[in-house]
């Protein structure tokens, strides 16, 4: 196109004017998210079958994870939405220093939730709290603790919680009892929703760095002014993104860390 | 269909300068990165077109190292373990580097801009990006199959896979996962672009029924597609960290796995199906100059069989201890799925009807087509019949059933495509006996191949098992040696297509006379396809109104222009189909 106004700049080839390239866009990024709702809904539905078969289980692994990070993380997350719909005010109204301090807020934002996540991860490992072999000798040792303490004296046993204590509580609530019967909680299968957190958390962990990604992406063609007021959906359809992958963190914060209730069994 | 009006009003102007005569989007431009590095829908259809034709030849190969195999009793060549390796790489390739991105792939790229008046897709260089995707993808899986290879058949059911398989599954896991995004970014890509980008005038009721094929197909891709890539991760982290969800020592149900593959792998059989059933629209009213009989039975039999295509997935595990009742409700719901599909070929019969049928080779492809799918339909049926289904699954009755369609159908579809729209991407005309022979050949072949089958099935042969009691060896040999006979089949296109490129004469904008705004550019197209705005103003298959009559408002450039008999001589409808026959020229 040869003539240099915001519009031809903006305006791509083969769409035939601004208004039907935008909502090409946004469709786009629409079917792109129903995608991802479907990419995620197979593990949703995995976990739906396996928490109906395994309530106890996933109950009581639900317990032991850090609840004061999600929830922190809870909040920065949404913060972030927040801040991205503001950015999408600025770059309509052409306010390219607006756009890029609110793009970099909410990468900020982001940022602080893989930061926690990081660290929750890495205190998750520290207590062994991982399924597989790990999990097995760490549990094993926390039974042979337990084994000479009478069956009585471990009754009335004060529920810790908190997952630093995962093995204890574990070790404590099947002493003395046959496997499978009854009020035992399997091991195997708290193993299971481990799996479910982790690679739910993990994957979702994945989200967030792309669109962090997407964001430094906006943030440099603001800087070197490839978003005009008329180009303003680029920032639109990053910000749609960005809300799909904070409301799934919105489902997976209740059903991984609020299906048990705390501080009892 | 269509008359093309210059000079219309339009927000942004025509290109500035009109083309260069003799230009078109091959030449344009040349040069490894000038096709390395294009977004021209036309040029990615192409680099499709040569990708999934190399890995029909290596799926073939391994096609024909299994069927050789089975030649004697005991496996006539190949180890047990080989054997396992042999079958998966033939059903991994076929399935995901060929089958689902063949006509989506390099039809849909190539067709859906111009058949509904656009100059591109919506996102061109998102189109690139799923080539290149396609291709990593591919290489992951190529890597996987070569070293070490893959034993699970391409199902990949855990827990063999993911615990006790000593073959390389995770590459060819991730591969497979991969290329689902390259089939994601197509779908996407198509789906925006029909909604957003039709010329003035192509309405929902207008559009060719391969774009509504095409439509149905795009949202089988975007709905399903994510399922089973999520599920391969799922399976991926199973294996590599020795713990995960399928897992039965934690409490995990490999059934679930099977539900999981079969939400996708069922619509995706549709996936390879649905496009090629746009295809047989497309030719089949063009070789018997008729409007399609029932045209919005037809599109929206494709919308059918996308939504209920979903409804359908545990057929496949009727003996793998899903309830009584929902096997029963599988069952039926299976049956439902096979109406949208007869609703079609009761169509196109009737289309048939009373047309002026002509018998070049797009329509004996076509023809071949009709006969083999209804085939591979009907003995679905027998499938999804649970009672009989409890005999005849896993044995060769499903082997057969698969082929019909897939093989019988969409391969044929596909062949009808290509001898179709050869013309048209490539400006040459290739050769009229060469094409009729290798359609004869080929149907003809199929038959030795796949027939036997199915009385192989019936009498209780398990499919993926290297030997058999002697008993059943006449059929294997049969089928082998039809086998052989498909292969010469096959290979004939490949020489004579590529020897037309050479050698073969100039095609016209419009050789088969047909109706679809995609021939009423040269041949080839040029770079943004219409020089000016195209307006649709009735149907796509507006035969009895004649091409001529409608208007062709193109100026093509001299040497170019149309030669077409039946336009010159001002004659329309069927007279046109059969002047045009003396334009292939052998
Ligand atoms: C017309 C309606 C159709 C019906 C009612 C139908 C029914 C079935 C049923 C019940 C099975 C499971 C058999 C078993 O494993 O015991 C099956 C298998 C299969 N069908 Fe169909 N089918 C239909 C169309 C198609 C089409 C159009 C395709 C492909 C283009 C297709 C491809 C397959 C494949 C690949 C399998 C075997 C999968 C495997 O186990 O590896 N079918 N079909
Ligand atoms: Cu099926």
């Amino acid at each position: 196109m040869s003539a240099s106004t915001h519009h031809d700049t903006v305006l791509k080839h083969h769409f035939d004017n601004l208004e039907q390239q935008r909502s090409a866009e946004r469709l786009g990024m629409w079917f792109f998210l129903v995608t991802e709702v479907l990419f995620f809904s197979g593990m949703f539905v995995a976990y739906t079958v396996y928490r109906n078969w395994y309530p106890g289980e996933f109950a009581f692994a639900s317990q032991h994870l850090i609840l004061w990070i999600a929830g922190l993380n809870t909040g920065l997350l949404i913060t972030s939405s927040l801040t991205m719909t503001l950015a999408i005010r600025s770059a309509q109204l052409g306010d390219t220093a607006g756009l890029i301090r609110r793009l970099l807020i909410t990468f900020a934002l982001g940022a602080g939730f893989m930061g926690f996540k990081a660290f929750e991860y890495s205190t998750d490992y520290h207590e062994k709290f991982v399924p597989g072999e790990m999990f097995r000798t760490e549990y094993d040792s926390a039974v042979k603790e337990l084994a000479p303490v009478s069956a009585a004296a471990v009754k009335d046993y004060k529920f810790t919680g908190g997952q630093e204590h995962w093995s204890q509580d574990l070790a404590k609530i099947n002493h003395g009892k046959t496997p499978g019967s009854e009020g035992t909680v399997s091991p195997e299968r708290v193993q299971l929703f481990l799996c479910f957190y982790y690679i739910m958390t993990a994957i979702h962990g994945v989200h967030i760095v792309v669109g962090l990604g997407c964001i430094l992406w906006l943030v440099c063609e603001a800087y070197r002014g490839a978003v005009p007021a008329a180009g303003y959906s680029k920032v639109e359809v990053v910000s749609l993104y960005w809300h799909l992958v904070d409301m799934i963190w919105l489902f997976l914060m209740p059903l991984l860390y609020l299906i048990g209730s705390r501080g009892g069994h | 269909m269509s008359i093309v009006i210059g000079d219309t009003p339009r927000t942004a102007p025509p290109p500035p300068e009109p083309a260069v005569p003799g230009r078109n989007y091959i030449n344009e431009t040349s040069g490894f990165w000038s096709w390395a590095l294009t977004v021209d829908h036309k040029r990615i259809g192409i680099l499709y077109l040569v990708s999934i034709t190399a890995f029909f030849l290596v799926g073939g190969i391994a096609a024909g190292l299994v069927r050789a195999n089975l030649l004697t009793p005991n496996g006539a060549i190949l180890t047990e373990d080989q054997y396992n390796k042999a079958f998966t790489a033939h059903g991994v390739v076929m399935l995901f580097l060929f089958l689902i991105p063949s006509i989506p792939a390099v039809f849909g790229n190539f067709l859906v801009p111009l058949m509904i008046g656009a100059k591109d897709l919506a996102f061109p260089k998102l189109n690139l990006a799923s080539w290149y995707v396609f291709m990593i993808g591919a290489a992951f899986m190529v890597w996987g199959l070569l070293a070490g290879g893959i034993d699970t058949g391409w199902t990949l059911y855990p827990p063999y896979s993911s615990r006790y398989s000593h073959s390389s599954v995770a590459p060819g896991v991730f591969g497979v996962f991969i290329t689902g995004f390259s089939s994601i970014m197509t779908g996407l890509n198509i789906m925006v672009t029909i909604h957003k980008m039709r010329a003035p005038g192509m309405t929902w009721g207008r559009l060719p029924l391969f774009i509504w094929a095409m439509y149905a197909t795009s949202f089988i891709q975007l709905l399903g597609t994510p399922v089973v890539a999520i599920t391969l991760v799922l399976l991926l982290v199973e294996r590599l960290a020795g713990v995960g969800i399928f897992d039965p020592s934690i409490g995990g149900d490999p059934v679930l796995y099977q539900h999981l593959f079969w939400f996708y792998s069922h619509p995706a059989v549709y996936i390879m199906i649905v496009p090629g059933m746009g295809v047989i629209s497309e030719v089949l009213t063009c070789f018997s100059r008729k409007n399609i009989f029932g045209y919005k039975a037809v599109a929206w039999s494709s919308v059918g069989i996308a939504v209920v295509g979903f409804l359908v997935w545990a057929h496949h595990m009727f003996v793998a201890g899903i309830s009584y009742y929902s096997a029963l409700l599988f069952s039926f719901l299976t049956m439902l799925v096979a109406v949208p599909s007869a609703i079609k070929v009761f169509n196109w019969v009737a289309t048939l009807y009373r047309g002026s049928i002509t018998f070049q080779a797009p329509m004996m492809f076509t023809l071949a087509f009709l006969v083999l799918f209804t085939v591979g339909g009907v003995t679905g049926l027998f499938l999804a019949t649970m009672g009989t289904d409890i005999h005849l699954h896993d044995t060769y009755f499903v082997v057969a059933h698969f082929h019909f369609v897939m093989v019988g159908g969409m391969v044929l579809a596909y062949l009808a495509g290509i001898h179709f729209w050869w013309p048209k991407m490539t400006g040459r005309m290739y050769s009229d006996f060469w094409s009729k022979t290798s359609a004869t050949v080929i149907f003809v072949g199929f038959f030795f191949t796949f027939v036997p089958q199915f009385v192989l099935g019936y009498h209780g042969m398990p499919r993926r098992y290297p030997n058999y009691p002697e008993e059943f060896q006449v059929y294997n040999v049969l089928s082998t040696a039809g086998a052989s006979i498909l292969g010469v089949g096959y290979l004939m296109p490949a020489v004579y297509l590529t020897l037309s490129l050479f050698y073969g004469p100039k095609a016209s904008a419009n050789p088969w006379s047909a109706t679809g705004l995609e021939w009423q550019v040269p041949s080839p197209p040029t770079v943004f396809n219409f020089e000016y705005l195209p307006i649709t103003v009735c149907g796509p298959y507006e035969y009895a109104i004649g091409v001529d009559q409608m208007g062709r408002g193109l100026p093509e450039p001299p040497g170019m222009s149309d030669d077409n008999p039946a336009s010159r001589l001002g004659l329309s409808g069927p007279a046109g189909a059969q002047a045009k026959e003396t334009e292939v020229v052998g």
